[in-house]
């Protein structure tokens, strides 16, 4: 009761004040000036990896067009990844990526490592605020960490309006530096993958496994920067034009996947550990458009990659945002990506081939195409919150770039595709 | 006419047009109704960009573009 009349007597002092200082007074309470946007999407790929991810993000808006952002992101990963090595006629028989336990995979079935559980927690925040007429300023950072991979970025931005803000030139940096700690250490450029089968006792298996061990963890730093114009072409069509430079040293190789060395049959002979360059850069260039076309909202990119990798790509994305009734609307998606091999991509290593510098057999950055058909339905509550939900298709074909399959590999299906679905609610409030 | 001759006029046709066009670019303060909706932001479903990002991030070879390509995880 007694705090009831202090909180009457202190919001009587408020409406005083203000009426001395002659400002309206505020009903709000602090909260007023936040925005927080939070979504939960589930993700699953047929018999291989099921992910679930949950996002809070936190807008205040501090006046004078200044902005505090905060993100919380939690995933979580469970399931089986394709390792790289083929698949035989043939029960074959793995280790575990730590050296502990091994894992048998049928005739004909793609070797899939099932041992994938993995939670991860990213925490990022970021000022926003104008420093002169027609410039903007930002800076923030994030720290992302799971149980074997670390990762700390920084990024700044500077922005500047031109033509009575309708162009706007921006110019990004970002800065990250990622640590990788894998379960067993990390493997020498192409160790074989050693069985304990193959060893008398648990103590000459483990001297081996050691051995082709080389540290316990690595590193990687990538500098970011980007180069964007953001053009209003009319009163209904917004342009916006990227380049982009990524430019990553350090180790880049993925510790669990492996590549099959196999005889001139096709046979596995040994799985060596995969090694990648140390060194990558990419550049890309995105263009995207927002139009409105009768009530309806289109937004249509196309983004063009490539790095001294060798890799190439090309991404289509098409989102039509149309008004259905009831305050509800209806957007269609549709993405479409190709890409190229990098070039040491190969999806085994012949035995009578000299061993090359680099050799990956991950599918990813092998050649592929995917698409991608999704909807999102979402609607306006009271007050101004909003509810929506999306689902998708996920479809890759991995592809073969002429490779010729000798012996048994002739009858087994190198390019297995991938088809996931995922589905997510939105709640803005 | 063939079908890469039509792609080839109708890209020339949109130059055209285009550049007609430039010497209008943009819009008056007062004519920003529908570009100030949060439809027609750039980003205008911030968090499916994320959860979009790190999927794609995670499945493919390429990154970045729209915003930095980063580091980010070791995801599989």
């Amino acid at each position: 009761m007694q705090l009831k009349q202090l909180a009457n007597i202190s919001a009587a002092l408020a409406a005083a004040s203000c009426a001395l200082l002659g400002q309206p007074a505020q009903a709000g309470t602090v909260l007023d000036d936040w925005q927080f946007n939070s979504a939960i999407l589930l993700y699953n790929e047929t018999d291989r990896v099921s992910a679930g991810e949950a996002i809070l993000t936190a807008r205040a808006d501090f006046g004078d067009d200044k902005y505090l952002n905060l993100g919380l992101v939690v995933d979580a990963l469970t399931g089986a990844s394709a390792t790289g090595a083929v698949s035989q006629p043939y029960v074959q028989s793995f280790t575990r990526p730590s050296g502990r336990g091994s894992y048998d995979v049928a005739p004909g079935d793609t070797p899939l490592d099932d041992t994938f559980h993995d939670t991860r927690v990213q925490l990022d925040a970021n000022w926003e605020q104008p420093f002169a007429q027609n410039w903007r300023v930002s800076g923030g950072g994030h720290v992302s960490k799971e149980y074997d991979y670390l990762s700390i970025s920084l990024n700044g931005s500077v922005a500047r309006d031109f033509n009575q803000k309708n162009t706007t030139l921006s110019l990004g940096l970002a800065l990250s530096h990622d640590t990788v700690s894998p379960e067993g250490g990390i493997a020498s450029a192409f160790a074989p993958m050693l069985l304990r089968s193959n060893f008398d006792d648990d103590g000459s298996y483990q001297t081996a496994f050691d051995a082709t061990r080389d540290r316990a963890e690595d590193t990687k730093d990538t500098v970011d920067l980007l180069l964007g114009l953001t053009q209003v072409i009319n009163r209904n069509w917004l342009m916006q034009f990227n380049y982009s430079l990524s430019m990553a040293d350090g180790y880049m190789t993925d510790p669990f996947k492996l590549v099959s060395v196999v005889n001139s049959n096709g046979e596995v002979q040994q799985n060596l550990y995969e090694n990648r360059p140390d060194k990558r850069t990419k550049h890309s260039l995105y263009w995207q458009n927002k139009l409105h076309l009768s009530g309806s909202y289109l937004d249509a990119s196309y983004r063009y990659m490539w790095d001294d990798w060798e890799l190439t790509s090309h991404t289509a994305d098409l989102k039509w945002r149309l008004p259905v009734g009831g305050g509800w609307y209806a957007e269609p998606q549709l993405r479409y990506y190709q890409q190229s091999a990098a070039e040491f991509y190969m999806p085994f290593m012949l035995q009578t081939d000299p061993r090359p510098q680099f050799a990956s057999a991950d599918y990813r950055i092998g050649k592929m195409n995917t698409y991608t058909l999704g909807a999102k339905f979402g609607t306006k509550l009271a007050a101004g919150n909003e509810l929506s939900f999306r689902i998708a298709l996920y479809q890759q074909n991995p592809q073969n770039d002429g490779v010729a399959a000798p012996g048994v590999l002739a009858d087994i299906d190198l390019y297995e595709k991938v088809t996931a679905i995922s589905a997510q609610v939105s709640y803005s409030f | 006419m063939k079908p890469w001759n039509v792609f080839k006029a109708f890209t020339a046709v949109l130059l055209l047009v285009q550049l007609s066009a430039c010497s209008s670019l943009g819009v008056k303060p007062w004519e920003r109704g529908i570009l100030a909706k949060e439809e027609m932001a750039l980003s205008s479903a911030p968090l499916d960009n994320r959860l979009d990002d790190h999927i794609y991030f995670s499945k493919e070879g390429s990154s970045g573009g729209r915003s930095f390509a980063g580091g980010g995880c070791g995801c599989n």
